[in-house]
């Protein structure tokens, strides 16, 4: 796979794309906000220090997802009135974007999706049910949130908005989905529920004492 | 390359985090890491919000209780089927039916790679418990009456208890925003040994699972000193002392009953209830005394060793007759001495008509020799009775069916054991349920 490189328009560092299809990162030295304007970068902002977190992953943690190998290369840490959660941005062996979130290390995959008529965010309540893939998804629970960093290369221009809807859903065999209003199109993501030990991780960050 | 700004990747390193209670000035330790939402002081027991680095203190509850002691002290870690994980908060929540408080501890473990679990203990009662990743299939109608059953990765679980659950005291870290006072509806489903569990507050419903423990168990993970306590009665996911599943038993028994009925079919088909002898001898008072007893005729008896019937019919009517018999071989002079008594009597008295006896007397002498034989009879009479006569049959080879009767109760009894011992189990672990069996026995449960 072909790796672009460019130089942060910033500090001049070294940028290097994991992703080939990645439209934003941030620089490991500066932090600044990089879009690729192929493959001239464009600095859009600068990221405060991610706050510490909890999450075990890591920018390069590598996993399995059934048997496809994935890297992780990017993240959005989002932030809500209990707590926060962080989806970590993969990159499967095949060349597909992926999600890998992690709340509070309850795991989930999911891949963007298409459906018809996904419903606005003020429609929405808990207990409703949506039926994609001819599956029934069940509303668990809608979480107001907002960006609170972004690290890496990310399939989209991060911008700074504030607050931030999310929709999760759950079907009877262990299936997941997230609504996102981020846009003014809702984004649909498809995905499952994972033990973490099906993910098979390695590289991943050490705790001290554990 | 800008000096003197450190590099975003490369994770900071969290550890436990050294903190002071700003109320009291403790010492708070913050187990795990990022995923603490709020912290209790164990000295003062405010309530800190962990997300703040100041510790704001979000609430201050007098511990009435201060005799409330995790069995499982705080920071205590243990490998529960397979995974480490650090005890990191403690809560006591209670709730009241008709008139009871009834009140169970809840522990807070956390893993950094696994996340939480939790730990409940009831009367030394434990379960292992985690969030349920899948969502469980309920009956939509539950919302509003409780629904008799859900189902969860393909098994039915039955609906146990509704309660409401107060949480009184806390201690230590939670992954939410807990408060003294806080107020869940909590729905049980059994399917033992597992317990399905929803907790609805105000906006959202959790759904766990939990998986029973014993005592001994806990104390084994987390290497506790001493001994756990000694749970009392029966939990309502607890597994049941009769491991063995009650219907296979009765499968079990039914395929043995039917085998028996087999083979008692097929041996009474394969028996030859060959006739070899029918005599009837006449008593007459006034010469019995000069002959006592006397002899039948010589018969032969065929075949293998095999039994022997001897049956008598006698008309006696309100008398007795009593025959000794000797079945005696021709050939060896070999003997069985039995003795045969025939009596029949009825009446009538203040319940009603009576009978007793018959007329009629059977004996199935088990394995004879083939031979040529005879019978020796001694009859004694009823005083009573001046005349009778009475007919003996000689039978070769008729089936047994005693030892089938014997083997039938051999395997009724096991099975009938073990299926009261399990329902008196279930009797008790249903009588704590919003579901409680009938008082009177012999009627079923509870509809399935």
């Amino acid at each position: 796979m072909t790796q672009p490189v460019a130089n942060c328009p910033n500090c001049g560092a070294k940028i290097v794309f994991r992703w080939s299809s990645s439209v934003q990162t941030v620089c490991e030295y500066c932090k600044s906000i990089l879009v690729r304007t192929d493959v001239d970068l464009k600095k859009v902002g600068q990221v405060a220090d991610l706050p510490p977190d909890s999450s075990p992953i890591q920018i390069n943690t590598e996993g399995k997802y059934g048997n496809k190998a994935f890297v992780v290369v990017g993240r959005i840490l989002y932030e809500y009135d209990q707590g926060g959660w962080n989806e970590w941005h993969v990159m499967m062996n095949d060349g597909t974007s992926a999600w890998l979130s992690d709340a509070q290390n309850e795991y989930a995959v999911s891949f963007p999706s298409k459906a018809p008529n996904l419903p606005p965010a003020a429609q929405v309540h808990v207990g409703q049910q949506f039926t994609w893939n001819s599956q029934p998804y069940t509303v668990s629970v809608i979480t107001p949130a907002h960006y609170r960093g972004v690290e890496g290369e990310l399939p989209f221009q991060y911008w700074d908005k504030t607050n931030v809807t999310f929709v999760d859903l759950r079907t009877e065999s262990g299936k997941f989905a997230t609504l996102d209003y981020s846009d003014p199109e809702p984004a649909l993501y498809l995905g499952e529920s994972m033990e973490f030990d099906d993910l098979k991780l390695k590289n991943l960050r050490s705790f001290e004492g554990w | 390359m800008s000096a003197g700004v450190p590099p975003l990747s490369g994770p900071p390193r969290p550890q436990a985090k050294g903190l002071n209670c700003p109320k009291c000035g403790a010492a708070i330790v913050l187990r795990s890491f990022g995923q603490a939402v709020t912290v209790v002081c164990a000295s003062c027991h405010c309530v800190l919000d962990a997300k703040d680095p100041n510790l704001a203190i979000l609430q201050q509850f007098e511990a009435i209780t201060h005799d409330v002691k995790p069995l499982i002290p705080l920071g205590t870690r243990g490998k529960l089927r397979g995974t480490d994980f650090e005890v990191v908060g403690f809560q006591r929540r209670h709730c009241k039916i008709e008139g009871i408080t009834y009140s169970w501890h809840e522990y807070i473990l956390f893993n950094p790679f696994k996340g939480i679990r939790y730990l409940s203990e009831y009367n030394g009662h434990w379960n292992d418990i985690s969030i349920c990743k899948t969502l469980p299939n309920v009956d939509r109608a539950f919302l509003n009456s409780p629904a008799s059953s859900a189902g969860y990765l393909g098994e039915s679980y039955r609906h146990f208890q509704t309660a409401d659950a107060n949480t009184d005291f806390v201690l230590g870290e939670f992954p939410w925003q807990v408060r003294v006072g806080e107020h869940a509806v909590v729905t049980d489903f059994v399917h033992p040994p597992r317990i399905l569990s929803s907790e609805k507050m105000a906006n959202e419903v959790t759904w766990s699972i939990g998986e029973y423990m014993y005592g001994r168990e806990i104390w084994e993970c987390f290497k506790l000193p001493g001994t756990p306590p000694e749970p009392t009665g029966v939990f309502a996911n607890q597994p049941s002392p009769v491991t063995a599943n009650v219907t296979a038993i009765w499968v079990t028994f039914a395929a043995f009953a039917v085998f028996l009925l087999v083979l008692m079919a097929t041996f009474d088909m394969r028996a030859k209830k060959e006739p070899v002898l029918q005599q009837t001898y006449q008593y007459n008072r006034a010469d019995a005394k000069s002959e006592a007893s006397f002899v039948s005729d010589e018969f032969a008896l065929g075949g293998g060793t095999s039994t022997v019937q001897v049956k008598t019919y006698a008309p006696v009517n309100n008398h007795w007759i009593y025959l000794n018999y000797a079945l005696i071989n021709l050939d060896t002079g070999q003997a069985w001495d039995f003795g045969r008594e025939v009596s029949y009597y009825h009446g009538y008295d203040s319940d009603g008509s009576w009978t007793e006896g018959k007329q009629t007397d059977s004996v199935v002498i088990p394995s004879v020799p083939a031979g040529h034989y005879y019978l020796r009879v001694e009859p004694e009479i009823d005083p009573s009775l001046p005349r009778i006569a009475y007919t003996v049959d000689v039978i070769r080879d008729v089936p047994v069916f005693g030892i089938y009767g014997i083997a039938f109760v051999a395997l009724l009894l096991p099975a009938l054991l073990i299926s009261w011992r399990a329902y008196t189990f279930e009797r008790s672990r249903w009588s704590e349920s919003d579901h409680p069996p009938m008082q009177l026995s012999g009627s079923s449960e509870d509809d399935d």
